[in-house]
């Protein structure tokens, strides 16, 4: 065995993400997991099972369906000293807490004038793809983006799945991690000593010269895969993983896009309004005579999503899609 | 269910000194409303203004019940809690004019007043979204073992949100050390009790929650206090939260904006014959507590505050521009 295969273990998206809020309750008395299901059923998504043998009923806190009562309580604790992490089973129920979230947690620290902060992380499972249909199947993180006094993050791989959360909770003010649903299953390769990863910066997943792919979460995997198919094709895609949605690194995209002349975004929400409508404004106003191409966008069709498969799959960023894009705008240009 | 009512009576003793710092309590909260009424019409405090006028009595008992070191949620209509609790005038006038010595630099204004030396968690201006930060609050003392209690003002009309119901459940669920204390105006902004709830029996509503509630005359200081010292004993002694409800009136418009055509003249004037301030004086007057000279004396010394704080207003300065997107996220890492 090589040092690597030693020091280098396997792991799920979903267990990196348990992993992560277990050191962290290890490491901090002041932190707690607070949520509906959690503790006894061992999460929705199976995130936290075993946790609740581990750690009790006190930090491993069943809450009844109260979304804006427990992420509140979420928010009143943080402001007390504690350091909680609240799951939202599914972003589409984080709307009947947005009044927490968003007139609450975004706003107490500059309306205090600096005196009350709020250290709260909040964790919801996002996106589309499971026949869930229109009321489990959206991807609002772009929206809670727009939120200024919040941090926004989607970790796509599982060593950020794993990193982000203790640096989410090292942070003095709110930060809300989306989870992609779709993410739970995937496998991923990360050394035994894993820690902490920064929130700060976009990272470049693959480079390329002809054009930037810009993504995130689950459609970050659907860009590698188009990639690699327009790779064949003589064709070499920049990939960039936004991995913090609020604040932006646009540096990161925007050094790209000079390099590449050319971008993509590819993005599970809807289109208008959407977070892709922002980074191909920051395109224009960052990098306008870098390009050769008019920005695109790929994003989800205007449709509340539908049950039946075939439609699903229409409506959402696939990687045919993204090729078929990819194509005419090298191709047209080059 | 456990519904506890009239938790006093009327003709609960008070010794003198403490009849006298309760009357000055109101007292100072009136005289600070009104300036603010005045420096309204000045055009010095613009935004939305909401006055306590005829509530005294409930943010002076209840507040009486509290330690320093025991947290206070509060609403848009808290400029009176906030004084009581400690928060100096010129600090709260000095927010109203936008001025960066007032209490939240000016960030807040009227409706958002905080102040940490105080535990006072703010002036919360969406009806019903401070209940689930009390919870909150009294949640992380009870993690920390720390006999706190967490009091958490709103008005009736936060009973018909959904955060209510929910924060209630929360709290007795988990037993938590939270206070709430219901100012009953018997309006949410201008649509009368009967007209927003299916039981208008507060108190009612929250005992069936598990929760021990008692509703208390809110024009009557006396009472408040004694119903919030056995409210919040029962809390310090682990008995879980407790509600109260306190039946008032708010003597004023709604805010500045309103034009009260939702209540008769008559029925302010009835109300007004129950002003906590002048039944208060009246009572320690022929209890032989308070002379005349003491109420001169009361008010020369409030008016003097109220001088100084509105001086200390207008010397305040305004925040540079330059710090326009300060404290939208903290300048300072934690431990």
């Amino acid at each position: 065995m090589t040092t690597t295969a030693d020091t280098m273990r396997k792991l799920t998206y979903r267990e990196a993400v348990r992993e992560a809020i277990r050191e962290a309750m290890h490491r901090d008395d002041r932190v707690f997991l607070m949520g509906e299901d959690v503790g006894r059923y061992g999460g929705c998504f199976a995130v936290s099972k075993g946790l609740f043998d581990e750690f009790g009923p006190e930090r491993i806190r069943d809450t009844p369906l109260s979304e804006s009562g427990f992420v509140g309580a979420g928010i009143g604790a943080a402001l007390g000293g504690m350091r909680p992490i609240v799951e939202i089973m599914t972003v589409n129920f984080s709307l009947l807490a947005a009044d927490q979230i968003i007139n609450n947690a975004a706003v107490l620290l500059h309306m205090s004038g600096g005196l009350f902060n709020v250290p709260i992380v909040i964790r919801l499972a996002t996106g589309g793809g499971r026949q869930v249909a229109a009321q489990h199947s959206r991807s609002l993180e772009g929206w809670y983006a727009h939120i200024p006094g919040i941090k926004v993050l989607a970790p796509a791989t599982v060593e950020d799945a794993r990193g982000m959360l203790w640096t989410a909770l090292e942070d003095p003010d709110p930060v809300l991690i989306f989870e992609n649903s779709g993410l739970y299953n995937m496998e991923g390769m990360l050394p035994a000593d894993a820690g902490p990863v920064d929130i700060d910066r976009a990272r470049v997943r693959r480079e390329g010269r002809d054009i930037t792919i810009i993504s995130y979460a689950a459609s970050l995997f659907k860009a590698l895969e188009a990639a690699e198919i327009l790779a064949k094709e003589g064709i070499e895609a920049e990939v960039v993983d936004l991995r913090t949605l609020r604040p932006l690194d646009e540096r990161t995209f925007l050094d790209s896009v000079a390099k590449t002349h050319r971008a993509l975004v590819v993005d599970e929400g809807w289109r208008s309004g959407s977070l892709a409508a922002e980074i191909s404004a920051r395109i224009m106003e960052g990098a306008f005579y870098d390009l050769d191409a008019p920005v695109a966008r790929l994003c989800t069709a205007e449709v509340p999503l539908p049950y039946a498969r075939h439609l699903e799959e229409a409506a959402l960023p696939q990687v045919v899609g993204i090729v078929d894009l990819v194509r005419t705008m090298v191709g047209g240009n080059g | 269910m456990k519904t506890r009512k009239n938790a006093t009576t009327r003709a609960e003793p008070v010794g003198r000194e403490h009849g006298l710092h309760l009357l000055r309590s109101m007292i100072r909260i009136r005289r600070l409303e009104d300036k603010c009424a005045e420096l309204y019409t000045a055009t010095k405090i613009r935004g939305f203004l909401h006055l306590y006028d005829g509530e005294e009595a409930v943010a002076v008992g209840v507040l009486e019940a509290l330690t320093l070191d025991d947290a206070i949620v509060a609403t848009y209509r808290e400029h009176g809690h906030a004084l009581i609790r400690g928060v100096a005038a010129g600090c709260i006038l000095a927010e109203m004019y936008g001025r960066q010595e007032g209490c939240s630099r000016g960030r807040g204004g009227s409706m958002h007043l905080f102040d940490d030396r105080t535990r006072f968690y703010g002036g919360n201006a969406i009806v019903g979204a401070g209940l689930p930060i009390a919870v909150g609050l009294a949640l992380a003392d009870r993690m920390q073992q720390k006999r706190r209690v967490t009091c958490c003002f709103f008005g009736d009309g936060a009973v018909a949100e959904g955060e209510f119901h929910e924060s209630l459940n929360l709290a007795a669920l988990w037993q938590l050390p939270v206070l709430f204390v219901c100012e009953n105006n018997l309006y949410a902004m201008g649509t009368a009790l009967q007209y927003t709830q299916s039981v208008t029996d507060l108190a009612r509503k929250a005992s069936s929650y598990g929760m021990p509630a008692a509703a208390v005359d809110g024009m009557d200081v006396l009472a408040a206090e004694a119903a919030a010292q056995l409210a919040a004993a029962a809390i310090r002694a682990g008995e879980g939260p407790q509600f109260l409800e306190c039946r008032t009136y708010r003597f004023r418009a709604h805010s500045m904006y309103d034009a009260e055509l939702y209540r008769t003249r008559a029925e302010v004037e009835e109300w007004k014959k129950r002003c906590p301030i002048t039944t208060f004086t009246e009572r320690l007057r022929s209890a032989g507590l308070l002379g005349d000279s003491d109420l001169e004396q009361i008010e020369a010394e409030v008016a003097r505050e109220i001088r100084e704080a509105v001086a200390f207003a207008e010397a305040g300065s305004l925040e540079p521009v330059e710090d326009l997107t300060r404290f939208v996220y903290s300048e300072r890492r934690m431990s």
